[in-house]
């Protein structure tokens, strides 16, 4: 099968880094470890996992960190190499109760897919992105589906996934919608995670795919009493309004913006310029995730005030005397799981697919590529904001899945069967 | 020779390009054959002894009042009002007519024994005026003797203990000025009058009000019923205050009005070129427009923006007249009619303006574009008696740099105002009921107006409003140089050229449209016919 593997290759993950660092962010992938190659199907890892062919694999902004050679450290001992990208992924299922039909995968990888009993405290209480054996069980580390090397990730022409994974696509939804499941997923969490209980003054930072999801998921799922967007391109303030923001200002107009919001006070330098606000708004959601947008984050939140972190961040310098000062309260927001509703937990994937269906998410999906064109692609997600576009995906619809073949870079099999010690 | 009278040139084949400016700048544009071309009156001779004709106006007053001399006695608390910073325009060579009064009146309140005398400068919800600011207006003497006493006072319309409500009028508008004038057995009125909306009542109703009663009649109603709001005979702005200055009158609140108005010698002898007609222009003209046109070109904006607000007017005194508020300003009405009135045949299709660096909200400030759109839409469109130049449906096409660019210090709310209401609306209406509210209750913006040197809150929506009349009139608004998103984001129009103008300016109102430039300086009231 084809697949867009990740290897662990320092001097390629460091030119990478190098490139996106001078160029700009995507251009490091024709320099990085990420390779097309056709590889074995496989292996399953134990009962109750099924195969996946993908049809459509988002790009997020995750993955691109991932091949700038940006991501944290963090990481790694959370994910096994080499891997296949791809956590946003619809695709048909074979074999399970699912069989022949079409699903979305939820990536993480928790208890139940790693066949751990008993599960651990989260996986217990339904909070499967807080998993605390994500490196552990009969897989081998990896926090998400493409991010481990027994599971096989979107960005290919077959994965394996548990069941417990999988969610059905309603037959009315088109693979454009279902891809768009994971990243509302992810802003579903983060607005149940926001603990909105009515009227708060909310602003959501950054405009991309999970900006603009969070947009809708406050909108629809949390009655805030203001929602302002920062947006930078012009086509994502247009899609912020489109989505429910009240009000969507430019990345420079956030100050003013939150303290008209908020009629705070402000101090001012001596040309008269804000500085800094003596309130803020009540909660601001963090969708860039880098020390100049949680600095922006910290400049516009009241005392008091709540910081929610769903862009996922990398190492970051920022001053933290006013999170101190202002006992502001700064919280990520990670993936998904069971959220608590009034009638009782529901599934955030279930929530997720309700509120694409109801935001007509699926016109976020900008533009298509076959995973020939990967260099492409990232180029594309990379620019996206700037070219206009949101999210690109890969597909595989037209792909054929190829035989069972060795590694065509290194001749070494990709199976279970060949684990090695990361 | 007498001063000869405003005319309309119609371009030919011969005439030479027009002046026309263009912000901290000007250019001369070749206007298409045919253009009408309205030019001022030349400057009126000013009052021979200024200081003379102001004792007389004092001693012989209009109307029902006695002379002031007699309204002075000791023991009584006097109040003189003054016009603040945004007149005149540009500010003007010392000493400032309003010193000139001031003086005269103190003289006379010293002669009488009046030791209770306070001066206050009538912001309105202007910003407030620097002590340099003050000093030029009043001279060292006046501010010497009263600031350091802390009796030189600003009109703070958000001081509920220095306010007091005198009651509604007629038509139920609230009416609270200046709790120190209110109460005064005397407030003297000290104005400048440059434009034929200033002045009259409309001097203490607005000048010592709050914004719970400007509002009666500052606002999106008033503006769209005035026609315009330069004709106080036909404006619902002026008829406002008008309510408001004779409920005033009936309180017990007993004003002095002194009034003054100006020739149009604008611009100092190296500038002088400005304000002459182009074919008349000297060698020296020519040399001076060719120097500073090239100066002005390697300067950087931040310096030409000082030299510019540096520039101080020639202009000269040429009526003064006092006594009862409407006598008064009927008499200062007609001295300004004599100075800018120009009879002007028939509405145009199209209405060319250059607007320069200076209007009554940015003295020593930034000319952003908010202030831009209100100079021209407002305060230029509406310099008509009769019927505005342009014909309904028609376009206005302004020349200006209009730069996305504001101080923060002067005009804090109206960065606010253009980032975040503009975007999303430019619908007069729709602001007044969602914007009006929130901007002038807003307390960072009351705080900066009273502490700092700021308009308030709500200025720049009246700014908006200003442009409500030509707004609804016009069929497009064209900026021709303007920083393009500043432009768009007010809904306008940008042009590259007057020429790329012009060519928009057909699809609105059809081929070879009929087109009249407003030549500006020098001020003009057109009586359109």
């Amino acid at each position: 099968m084809k697949a867009l593997q990740f290897e662990r290759n320092v001097p390629r993950f460091a030119a990478s880094r190098v490139a996106s660092a001078l160029v700009g962010s995507g251009k490091g992938v024709r320099v990085g470890p990420l390779e097309l190659v056709e590889i074995e199907q496989l292996e399953m890892p134990g009962p109750g996992w099924v195969r996946v062919r993908p049809r459509l694999a988002g790009i997020c902004g995750s993955d691109l960190a991932t091949l700038d050679g940006q991501s944290s450290r963090y990481f790694d001992h959370i994910v096994s190499f080499p891997f296949i990208p791809g956590h946003e992924v619809v695709g048909d299922v074979e074999g399970g109760a699912l069989d022949g039909r079409r699903a979305v995968i939820e990536p993480v990888l928790g208890c139940e897919a790693r066949g751990i009993e008993p599960r651990c405290p989260a996986c217990a209480a339904g909070r499967k992105g807080s998993c605390e054996r994500i490196a552990f069980g009969h897989l081998r580390p990896g926090l998400q589906t493409g991010y481990c090397r027994d599971t096989g990730g979107g960005w290919s022409t077959g994965l394996v996934a548990h069941e417990s994974q999988l969610h059905a696509v309603p037959d009315d939804f088109s693979d454009e919608a279902a891809v768009m499941v994971e990243p509302a997923a992810c802003a579903v969490h983060a607005a149940f995670a926001s603990e909105i209980t009515g009227g708060e003054r909310v602003m959501v930072l950054g405009a991309g795919t999970l900006g603009l999801c969070v947009i809708a998921a406050m909108r629809a799922l949390c009655l805030p009493g203001a929602l302002v967007a920062v947006a930078k391109h012009p086509q994502q303030r247009k899609l912020a309004r489109d989505l429910g923001a009240d009000q969507v200002v430019k990345p420079n107009e956030h100050k003013r913006a939150a303290r008209r919001l908020s009629g705070s006070l402000a101090l001012e330098s001596a040309g008269g310029d804000i500085e800094r606000l003596t309130g803020g708004v009540d909660l601001i959601v963090d969708c860039v995730g880098t020390s100049a947008s949680l600095e922006q984050c910290l400049e516009v939140v009241r005392p008091g005030g709540r910081i929610v972190l769903v862009g996922m961040p990398g190492v970051v310098r920022v001053d933290l005397a006013p999170l101190w000062q202002r006992e502001i309260e700064l919280r990520g927001a990670y993936a998904y799981g069971s959220e608590d509703r009034p009638e009782g937990p529901r599934s955030t994937f279930q929530l997720a697919l309700e509120l694409v269906r109801e935001a007509r998410l699926e016109s976020l999906v900008s533009a298509r590529y076959p995973l020939e064109r990967y260099e492409d692609a990232v180029a594309h997600a990379a620019a996206a904001g700037r070219r206009g576009a949101v999210k690109i995906v890969f597909d595989m619809r037209k792909a054929v899945p190829g035989p069972d073949a060795p590694n065509s870079r290194s001749g070494r099999p990709n199976s279970a069967a060949t684990k090695e010690a990361m | 020779m007498s001063p000869r009278p405003g005319f309309v040139l119609e371009v030919d084949r011969s005439t030479p390009a027009t002046l026309i400016w263009h912000g901290e700048g000007f250019r001369l544009e070749r206007l298409p054959v045919g253009t009408r071309v309205v030019y001022g009156p030349e400057a009126l001779d000013p009052l021979a002894d200024p200081d003379q004709a102001i004792r007389h106006a004092l001693d012989n007053p209009l109307g029902d009042s006695q002379p002031l001399r007699t309204l002075l006695f000791p023991g009584m608390r006097l109040t003189i009002a003054f016009d603040d910073i945004s007149l005149p325009l540009p500010p003007m060579q010392p000493p400032d007519s309003r010193q000139r009064v001031i003086e005269a009146v103190l003289d006379l309140a010293a002669e009488a024994g009046v030791d209770d005398v306070v001066l206050i400068a009538a912001l309105a919800l202007h910003r407030r005026m620097t002590d340099p600011e003050l000093r030029h207006v009043l001279g060292d003497r006046v501010f010497e003797a009263f600031a350091p006493h802390g009796l030189l006072l600003q009109h703070d319309a958000e001081d509920p203990s220095n306010l007091v409500h005198l009651g509604l009028t007629d038509q139920g508008e609230d009416v609270e000025i200046n709790r120190r004038a209110a109460e005064s057995d005397l407030l003297v009125y000290v104005n400048i009058n440059l434009v034929p909306m200033d002045g009259g009542h409309k001097s203490v109703a607005t000048g010592l009000a709050s914004y719970r009663s400007l509002k009666h009649h500052h606002n999106v109603r008033s503006m769209l019923s005035s026609r315009s709001f330069m004709d106080i005979h036909r404006s619902e702005l002026h008829h406002s205050n008008w309510r408001m200055g004779r409920l005033i009158a009936e309180s017990g609140v007993k004003i002095f009005q002194i009034e003054t108005t100006l020739n149009t010698n604008t611009f100092p002898e190296q500038l002088a070129f400005l304000q002459k007609r182009e074919w008349e222009w000297s060698l020296r003209d020519r040399a001076s427009f060719l120097a500073t046109s090239s100066a002005l070109e390697r300067t950087p904006a931040g310096i030409s923006r000082k030299i510019f607000h540096a520039v101080r007017a020639p202009h000269e005194m040429t009526s003064v007249q006092a006594g009862a508020v409407e006598a008064v300003h009927e008499v200062t009405l007609a001295n300004i009619y004599r100075q800018q009135l120009v009879e002007v045949s028939g509405q145009t299709d199209v209405l060319t303006m250059g607007l320069p660096y200076i209007g009554p909200y940015n003295v020593n400030s930034t000319m952003n574009p908010i202030l831009v759109a209100c100079l021209g839409l407002g305060y230029f469109f509406n310099l008509y008696r009769g019927k505005p130049l342009v014909r309904e449906g028609g376009v206005v096409i302004i020349s200006h740099p209009t730069q996305w660019e504001f101080n923060p210090v002067h005009h804090p709310s109206y960065i606010d105002f253009f980032e975040q209401v503009l975007a999303e609306t430019t619908d007069m209406f729709e602001i007044e009921a969602k914007y009006e509210e929130s901007y002038a209750t807003d307390p960072w913006y009351v705080h900066l107006y009273r502490t700092s040197y700021a308009y308030h809150g709500v200025h720049p929506l009246y700014m908006w409003y200003w442009c409500a009349h030509a707004l609804s009139h016009l069929g497009r608004v064209i900026v021709v140089g303007g920083d393009r998103a500043a432009v768009r984001r007010m809904g306008f129009s940008p042009a590259s050229t007057f020429a790329d103008a012009l060519e928009l300016a057909e699809d609105v109102v059809g081929r070879d449209p009929t087109i009249t430039h407003l030549h500006v300086p020098s001020l003009l009231f057109a009586d359109v016919k």
